[in-house]
């Protein structure tokens, strides 16, 4: 988590200096999601995501060093220099991706699933989306589909009660998003997405139960975003005394002061992880304001598989 | 001198000449209203929509759960229904959430009702590139929309056109799509006067003689650009601003054509299949025997957008290409 937090406090203030542009969508205040439910993830299974997924592909172990390039759009990046924030894909730990279309990446899970079904891949395929996705159709389309073809997806709603400047009850005639998930057929149930233990838990739960029925599961994560849904936004819809509110619960701040009650951490120990992760940060910073950019010439690289480029 | 019209002559961002031709539309038709994801309290993903809901109220600046799908088919149905929709679709890129709705209904409904049904509504939307969004923000997909009949396509590329073609496009009784190049929103110009603009023309924004550059939206710029460093080189270029991308105003450019003998097209879309292909078409039909040199075209590299700077610049048409592109036929 303090991994996500530093990294992406970094990724602001590259934003502001512009070595970092595009639409850049931040984590903070989720991290105990990540961190959470890639405790509980096997590295053979999936994971697709949204645009808001730094989080994710770190607690994934994508490596940070490749996350930075990408933001710098450097070839050494993890989409070597074409994804950018919002498309952070990387096949050593089966991270299929950002997608920046809202429930977008929910029909790629489906289909993740139905091929592992289908080759006899016995893995869970867990996909990430928010609570702005489960007004689109496709989200209803897909629990179907999953559902009644009895597929393997971890379905794990990221509900941080906005889509952008429209919170949920604006969006949602029943806002109650577990019950509505179950409804299609599957095991569904909220938790406090505040507490990275807590959605471990969770989580480690609903993916043995995805490995042993090969059905779909759905959680709903209960969290919040502390900063604006991205560096454009003005945050003009939320009450101040809200977002203080929420983080008084900042999941990092939980977890450590849980574990130094608990005797598995004290302060000298929590300062040196804050140093080792500020230490790996700025090395990925260096490393990526000294990668080389892509040469022009491999522009129509990668448009089709059999070619290097088709004019 | 009323106040609203001071605001009219004043300078105003392309943003602002959307957001007044939105208010004034509401103001004088009380069927109008807009309607979109994060357009009331958000003030629009772009702030075209800014303080609209204070004025209007939630009912006619109305924001919608994320469903492109739903909501702007649930335009075209209050079309049918006697209202005048402005559907506001956040990009292109989305849009393809509504393809369906857009081609299966509201391109289709006034022909499979013989005539009974139609959809008046305006869908507006962003598109284009040049702000290192990546692959699914940055997209140039109104020539798409533009083969479709049924559809009127509109690409305002000046605030006067930002600020007229709203009215008109309300008033018509087809279903209209007004695509905004999301690098134009802080561009400033004068709306002078334009309350409402024509929407069937397209206008000559340069007057030369040596060649015939054809541009659109994003692109306007580009060729007005290229059209001075060729100045500097003694060639002239006549610019046309296409504005209407369906129906194609096919006569503003063959009058063209017929003077300079030389055209180059240029598209922010992909080259294979694209609006700058159905020009040239037009064109080797039309004035084929007026043509001195093949028509030029310069459009986006056939890559999905890359987000590094770079990258995306190299992908887009730039005003060396164009010059380079008239250099060709000219030459
Ligand atoms: C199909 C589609 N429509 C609209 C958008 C613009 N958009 C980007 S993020 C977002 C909000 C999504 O909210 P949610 O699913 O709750 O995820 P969060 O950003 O809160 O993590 C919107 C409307 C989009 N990217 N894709
Ligand atoms: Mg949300």
């Amino acid at each position: 988590m303090l991994r996500i937090r530093r990294f992406e406090e970094r990724c602001v203030e590259l934003y502001s200096a512009t070595k970092i542009r595009g639409f850049l969508h931040l984590y903070i205040g989720e991290e105990a999601v990540a961190a959470g439910v890639m405790a509980a993830l096997e590295p053979a299974d999936a994971v697709v995501s949204t645009y808001r997924e730094h989080g994710h592909a770190l607690a994934r172990g994508v490596p940070m060093d490749a996350i930075m390039a990408e933001m710098y759009g450097k070839a050494t990046g993890c989409s070597r220099g074409r994804g950018g924030s919002m498309h952070l894909f990387d096949r050593a730990t089966n991270f299929h991706g950002g997608s920046a279309i809202v429930g977008g990446g929910l029909p790629l899970a489906v289909g993740l699933a139905l091929a592992d079904r289908m080759a006899g891949r016995s893995r869970v395929t867990a996909c990430f989306f928010g609570d702005g996705a489960v007004a689109e159709g496709e989200f209803h389309e897909c629990l179907n589909l999953a559902a009644l073809w009895h597929l393997p997806v971890l379905f794990l709603c990221e509900n941080n009660l906005y889509a952008m400047g429209t919170r949920i009850d604006r969006a949602q005639a029943n806002t109650d998003l577990a019950a509505r998930a179950a409804t299609y057929g599957m095991t569904a149930h909220a938790v406090d997405g505040m507490d990275a233990l807590e959605v471990e838990k969770a989580a480690r739960r609903a993916a043995a139960a995805v490995r042993a029925t090969g059905s779909p599961y759905f959680l709903e994560l209960r969290t919040y975003r502390f900063r604006a849904h991205s560096m454009y936004d003005p945050d003009r819809y939320r009450d101040k005394a809200e977002i203080a509110r929420w983080q008084q619960r900042d999941p990092i701040d939980t977890l450590a002061r849980r574990m130094i009650s608990d005797g598995e951490l004290d302060e000298p120990g929590l300062a040196q992880l804050n140093a080792d992760v500020e230490a790996e940060v700025a090395a990925s910073v260096t490393a990526a304001e000294q990668a080389p950019v892509e040469p022009v010439d491999q522009l129509t690289r990668f448009v089709y598989a059999d070619n290097e480029g088709l004019p | 001198m009323t106040p609203a019209t001071a605001t009219a002559q004043a300078e105003l961002t392309y943003r602002e000449a959307v957001r007044e031709a939105i208010r004034d539309a509401m103001r004088r038709d009380e069927r109008v209203f807009l309607m979109g994801e994060d357009v009331g309290q958000y003030g629009g993903a772009f702030g075209v929509s800014l303080g609209l809901l204070e004025e209007f109220g939630a009912d006619r600046i109305r924001d919608t759960p994320l469903s492109e799908s739903a909501f702007v088919g649930a335009g075209i149905g209050a079309a049918m229904g006697g209202m005048r929709p402005i559907v506001e679709i956040m990009t292109v890129n989305f849009s393809l959430l509504a393809l369906d709705q857009i081609l299966n209904n509201a391109a289709t409904l006034l022909h499979m009702s013989g005539g009974q049904f139609g959809a008046p509504l305006v869908i507006r939307m962003t598109t284009g590139g040049g702000r290192q969004l990546a692959a699914q923000h940055s997209h140039s997909l109104e020539g798409w929309y533009a083969h479709i009949p049924g559809l009127r396509i509109l690409s305002p590329a000046t605030v006067a056109d930002a600020r007229g073609m709203l009215w008109p496009a309300l008033r018509c009784p087809d279903p209209v799509l007004i695509f905004e190049h999301g690098s134009l929103y802080n561009a400033t110009g004068s709306p002078a006067g334009h309350d409402s603009a024509d929407i069937t023309t397209a206008a000559i924004r340069r007057t030369g003689s040596d060649v015939t550059i054809v541009a659109y939206g994003g692109t306007l710029g580009t060729a007005l650009t290229a059209a001075d460093r060729l100045a500097e080189q003694s060639i002239s270029a006549d610019v046309i601003d296409l504005r209407v991308l369906r129906p194609l105003d096919d006569a503003t450019i063959m009058e063209s054509v017929r003077r300079t003998h030389r055209a180059v097209v240029v598209d922010e879309g992909w080259r294979s299949g694209s609006l700058s292909a159905e020009i040239a078409a037009r064109i080797t039909e039309q004035a084929f025997y007026d043509l001195d040199a093949p028509v030029g075209r310069v459009c986006s590299a056939e890559v999905p957008m890359p987000y590094a700077a770079h990258l995306e610049q190299a992908a887009l048409p730039q005003p060396g290409a164009v010059v380079d592109a008239v250099r060709a036929v000219v030459a």
